[in-house]
């Protein structure tokens, strides 16, 4: 048990370390800050020295090795363009992301587990067979179409929700919230909306392939036997049993999401770090970019690490197997 | 009878009164801008859309007015002592918004900020050397040399209270490079008619009025609520559900949809910025080969190809003005014989690339950004398309600013597309340094293709040391007509600039420059 | 010998049509109808040089003093231009056609080029065992351990920065290719490699190992036909992903360049004229691409269905 954890302790930490070079190697080569630090009437003179001074003339080892040092430290640097310590300015946006992708992940099961119960114990009806249909529509339509769709309908011609950002915010120390205020209610549901489309789709398949598999299996059977009643059968016995496995691939889906809900925040200005990092892509602030790649991986990185040593826990057969 | 409409009179005057009150207390504008500010330092990066955000709370020794003419500020008056030495008398009475006083102390410490060797902006003061302090209300300003402009450059040029940045170890500008964070990055304290009450990145920042401003407020705001809304479209349907008051750059194609909405108003007018095409000029083209674009013949050809009405009618919807010469009607240096459009004929042109020896055309690398201007990416589609029809080959590159401009810099471009606007110092001078003078030393940083016109370059360095006004822009003009006349630059139209803003606001001036100065707005 | 192997082939024909999937095919309606959607917007896609009145490519043939027409059946609306023109005076009709293509192939590309690094790495990774294996396995848990959408904005930014002038045209389209197929080659390697491992340890590789004569072509034979139905099931879902995620770089501007539009790009350009009225730029491509995603899913839904022996 121990052996395993260590492994895939291990495992992470080299996962990080690669991902921390792809993106050093990646971002060193995207563009040249030095322009857009200086303005029109510098002269060439300034440009060369900025770059100097920025290392940006050292060799590459060398820029990596201190990259590598600082950023396990948590010390990003300060981004070229904003001149902020790049650590504080994603964790400024972290909340905003994270609450978005709790929204849609709360959607995604409020909508996706009943669904995929549905599609699993009534197979023949034309409603589960319309539900399954309207769930590859849902996995299949890209999500800017989506929230391009949305804004159009909900708040340009209807006016119901607001067409972009984040509401009135209130600062829970160092967590600022949308959630507590109306305005900040209002304000997610379109972006959580259009972000959870895949994930129901995801979660309503889940559900329906487990509970097909649990009602296949004999203790259904046997309970059936016995004549317990249909419904507490489904929802007692059946879903418990398939819950689990939705509750890890929640869990691991967060990492995708977080990631995904960039071009969720673009097309609705969501002041969360995938914007950040699309305007750093634009701006070429490679410290941001950096930062956000690792930190991101980091989130998958923790996840991946725990659902796999909870399921170590809970079933004894993979202790020993390779990962 | 009398009596009940006086009371009714009493009753409504009082009635608008209170109503007058109430909203005096909090005439809120809600700016919906493009971008985000870079920092609330104004001397951290080169950066005119900041340092214009970043005039409402901090200020310079002179300022322009409603007609973009120079006025004083904090400096009431100047006079030439020498031909390199200005002293400027400074405003008494003045307050930072912490409450210090204002003296040239501070305009000591602002000056040696921002012309600091690691100042990103030291190139927005070009010719100033050193400065003493006379008195608390005096200061001389010694320049390298006779220079006619220094006033146009303090516009710009904020002031920094020395106290302040004394004390949070900021007289120095951040630097970027040691990795540490500037106190003044996130803190302000200035003299201006606003002041910060709060800023998260790339979301929001508020200013809220300040009450004891040293000028009388044209203005009757007392808060100003800045967000970035980067998508255009986003940015018009914020606009049309009343989300924000004020969007300072109106895509142009959505006008007449945001003119038909009932609560807004359009201001619309020609900017400054005269958008043109730069050409290499080096011997060879990027993707190898001799470089036809050193024929003058060929140039001329690729002026006439382009159907410059056609691009204003059906890209700019008709809001561009096209542009014979490379500065802007209201630019000091300007004469209308140099405003001729040439006409499109794409005839002569094919006649004179055959002359030239290239009947066959020749393909060459056409780079465009998507964003540093209005509907950029559409223009040079439609200019790539013109000339495949006299037989070029344009390769049209179209990129984010960040990637194009190195190759445009470091001559990877055939073709590229580069505004001027001659600010801050709105004067021709500014161009000819910058960008049409041969690059040597300080001169010719925009000069992207390498060309090299001596005749100009005399004119230019004439120009920079001519202290009389008539005689210096007769030089201007002068270098003007020989780029025309040479199409150093082929210049293609003066952008159009929309602001739309809520029927709430009574007075809502735009200026030509592009940049919203909310002390002049009433609501 | 000819002989027989012609009648090995015919007889697969014949075992195809007589199969349980051709069966499960023909009695899922909505499979046969994404099928039928699909094979006609790839035959679309591919006469687009014939179809289309104009190639949306070629700079000279984009008239400017046509641009934003409305689709034929409104008031202004011009033959040849079915649904309206662009802002440059792109046909749309054209545009969709061309622009399809490019979504096909890219697709397709991804993971053609995904398929054959996958098996291969797979192959090596679970024959030799060792440190290759290790190598390769950790290389794609690095490789899933960053979204794809991150992976492919870094690439194509990346790459389209290196590419030389000339190349640039052709070269961002094989950049998007490379960038997705980049992400979904592991998962055909984690497939193949489990299979590899298994065969190897079966006796007859064990004993050909005792002989001296490399097993390999005997064991191809015996794990690419296991492998087959997850892999094939994978291939049609990754080649919708593919779609959608060349869509969404070209949509957040790092993909196909706006003179070579494919359906993401003309979305993305078409977003920017939303509210000036000129809602066909942007909505007949959308169309397209859901149609386009949605025939994909489908199909691969009703094959991982057909093919899970759990669900018969």
């Amino acid at each position: 048990m121990l052996a395993f954890i260590i492994k895939r302790l291990a495992n992470a930490v080299f996962v990080m370390l690669s991902v921390t070079f792809l993106a050093f190697v990646i971002f060193t080569a995207v563009g040249d800050p030095v322009d857009q630090m200086l303005n029109e009437q510098a002269t060439q003179e300034q440009r060369d020295e900025l770059r100097e001074r920025l290392g940006l003339e050292a060799p590459f080892l060398v820029q990596y090795s201190k990259f590598v040092a600082r950023a396990a430290t948590g010390d990003f640097g300060i981004s070229f363009r904003n001149q902020q310590d790049v650590l504080a300015m994603i964790g400024e946006r972290f909340p905003a992301t994270f609450e978005l992708v709790l929204v849609a992940t709360f959607i995604s099961l409020v909508v996706g587990v009943p669904m995929g119960v549905i599609t699993a114990i009534r197979r023949q009806t034309w409603y589960a067979e319309a539900m399954q249909f309207t769930s590859i529509i849902g996995v299949s339509l890209p999500s800017f179409v989506v929230g391009i769709g949305l804004i159009l309908i909900f708040s340009v011609w209807l006016g119901w929700f607001p067409a972009f950002g984040r509401g009135e915010t209130v600062d829970l120390g160092w967590w600022s919230t949308g959630l507590l205020t109306h305005s900040g209610r209002m304000s997610i549901v379109l972006p959580a909306l259009s972000l959870s489309l895949f994930q129901i789709t995801l979660v309503m398949r889940l559900v329906r392939a487990e509970m097909l598999e649990v009602l296949r299996s004999d203790f259904i059977k046997f309970a059936r036997a016995r004549g317990v009643p249909a419904r507490r059968l489904h929802f007692s016995h059946a879903l418990r049993n398939c819950l689990m496995p939705v509750v890890t691939m929640t869990a691991m889906q967060v990492g995708g999401l977080i990631a995904f809900a960039l071009v969720t925040e673009t097309v609705f200005q969501w002041p969360g770090m995938g914007l950040l990092f699309i305007q750093a892509v634009t701006f070429v602030d490679v410290p941001i970019m950096a930062a956000y790649l690792c930190i991101v991986a980091l989130i998958f990185v923790v996840l991946n690490t725990i659902v796999d040593m909870a399921y170590a826990v809970i079933d004894p057969r993979l202790k020993g197997a390779d990962a | 009878m009398s009596i009940s409409t006086k009371t009714r009179q009493g009753a409504l005057a009082g009635l608008a009164a209170a109503l007058l009150a109430a909203t005096a207390q909090a005439e809120t504008i809600r700016w919906g801008a493009p971008r985000d500010i870079v920092s609330l330092d104004p001397y951290s990066y080169g950066d005119s859309y900041t340092i214009n955000f970043l005039n409402h709370i901090y200020e310079g020794l002179v300022r322009y007015n409603r007609d973009l003419e120079i006025e004083p500020a904090l400096a009431t008056a100047w006079e030439i002592v020498s031909p390199t030495t200005w002293r400027f008398t400074l405003r008494k009475g003045v307050k930072f918004h912490d409450g210090s006083d204002f003296t040239a102390e501070d305009v000591l410490a602002s000056l040696e900020r921002v012309s600091d060797e690691t100042s990103p902006l030291k190139g927005n003061l070009p010719a100033y050397q050193s400065a003493t302090v006379v008195d608390d209300n005096t200061i001389d300003i010694e320049l390298s040399g006779a220079y006619p402009l220094l006033l146009n450059d303090l516009t710009n040029i904020h002031i920094f209270d020395k106290g302040w940045l004394v004390a949070n170890n900021a007289e120095k500008p951040t630097d970027v490079s040691a990795g540490v964070e500037g106190y003044a990055t996130f803190n302000t304290n200035g003299t201006g008619p606003f002041q910060l009450e709060s800023r998260t990145p790339e979301a929001q920042t508020v200013l809220a009025v300040n009450n004891n401003w040293w000028d009388e407020p044209a203005h009757n705001l007392t808060r100003i609520e800045f967000q970035p809304i980067s998508s255009a479209a986003t940015r018009v349907a914020a606009l049309l559900s009343g989300e924000v008051d004020f969007v300072d750059s109106a895509p142009v194609q959505d006008l007449p949809r945001l003119a038909q909405a009932e609560n807004l108003t359009i201001l619309e007018r020609t900017d400054l910025r005269t958008v043109m095409l730069g050409f290499n000029r080096r011997e060879e083209l990027v993707g190898g080969g001799e470089n036809p674009m050193n024929d003058l013949r060929v140039r001329q050809a690729m002026q006439l190809a382009v159907d410059m009405d056609l691009i204003q009618d059906k890209v700019m919807r008709g809001k561009s003005r096209n542009a014979g010469a490379l500065v802007a009607p209201s630019i000091p240096g300007y004469s209308e014989d140099l405003d001729t459009v040439a006409p499109f004929d794409p005839e002569k042109a094919r006649a004179l690339l055959e002359e030239a020896g290239y009947g066959d055309g020749f393909a060459f690398d056409f780079v465009c950004t998507n964003e540093s201007y209005v509907n950029e990416e559409q223009f040079c589609q439609a200019i790539a398309s013109m000339w495949s029809r006299v037989g070029l080959e344009p390769k049209l590159d179209i990129g984010p600013t960040a990637k194009q401009t190195p190759k445009r810099a470091n001559g990877k471009a055939d073709i590229y597309t580069i505004g001027w606007a001659t600010l801050p110092m709105l004067d021709t001078y500014s161009i000819l340094v910058q960008m049409l003078h041969s690059k040597e030393g300080n001169s010719g940083v925009f000069n992207w293709g390498g060309w090299s016109y001596p005749e100009l370059d005399k004119l230019t360095q004439s120009a920079a040391v001519e202290l009389d006004r008539e005689a210096r822009l007769d030089m201007e003009n002068k270098a003007l007509r020989i780029a025309k006349d040479e199409i150093i630059m082929m210049p293609l139209h003066q952008q159009p600039m929309a602001w739309a803003v809520s029927r709430d606001f009574s007075d809502f001036p735009q200026f030509p420059d592009n940049k919203p100065r909310m002390w002049y707005v009433t609501k | 010998m000819t002989d027989q192997a012609d009648r090995k082939v015919l007889s697969r024909t014949e075992a195809f049509f007589d199969s349980d999937l051709w069966w499960s095919f023909k009695a899922h309606k909505s499979a046969v109808g994404a099928a039928i959607v699909l094979a006609l917007v790839i035959v679309a896609a591919f006469c687009a040089p014939v179809l289309s009145p104009q190639d949306p490519y070629d700079l000279a043939a984009l008239e400017l003093w046509n641009a934003e027409l409305p689709p034929i059946w409104m008031e202004g609306g011009q033959m040849p231009y079915l649904l309206g023109t662009d802002v440059q005076g792109r046909d749309i009709l054209s545009g969709i056609l061309y622009g399809t293509r490019i979504s096909i192939v890219i697709g397709v590309a991804s993971v053609v080029v995904s398929l054959f690094v996958g098996i291969g790495l797979g192959l090596m990774a679970g024959y030799y065992g060792g440190w290759i294996d290790n190598v390769l396995m950790r290389v794609g848990d690095v490789l899933l351990s960053i979204p794809i959408v991150l992976v492919a904005i870094l690439v194509s930014s990346v790459a389209q920065q290196f590419l030389p002038p000339a190349w640039r045209e052709a070269g961002v389209a094989a950049v998007l290719v490379l960038a997705i197929a980049m992400y979904s080659w592991v998962q055909y390697a984690r497939v193949v490699r489990a299979q590899t491992m298994v065969e190897r340890r079966k006796e007859y590789v064990q004993a050909s190992r005792l002989v001296g004569t490399p097993a390999r072509r005997l064991m191809l034979k015996h794990i690419l036909p296991n492998t087959l139905t997850p892999i094939f099931v994978a291939a049609t879902l990754n080649f919708g992903l593919a779609i959608l995620i060349e869509a969404t770089l070209s949509f957040l501007g790092v993909g196909m360049p706006p003179n070579q539009p494919s359906l993401g790009t003309l979305i993305r350009v078409g977003n920017q004229y939303l509210f000036s009225g000129s809602w066909w730029i942007v909505l007949f491509p959308s169309i397209q691409l859901c149609i386009l995603v949605v025939a994909v899913n489908m199909l691969g839904d009703w094959l991982r269905d057909a093919l899970n022996p759990k669900l018969r």
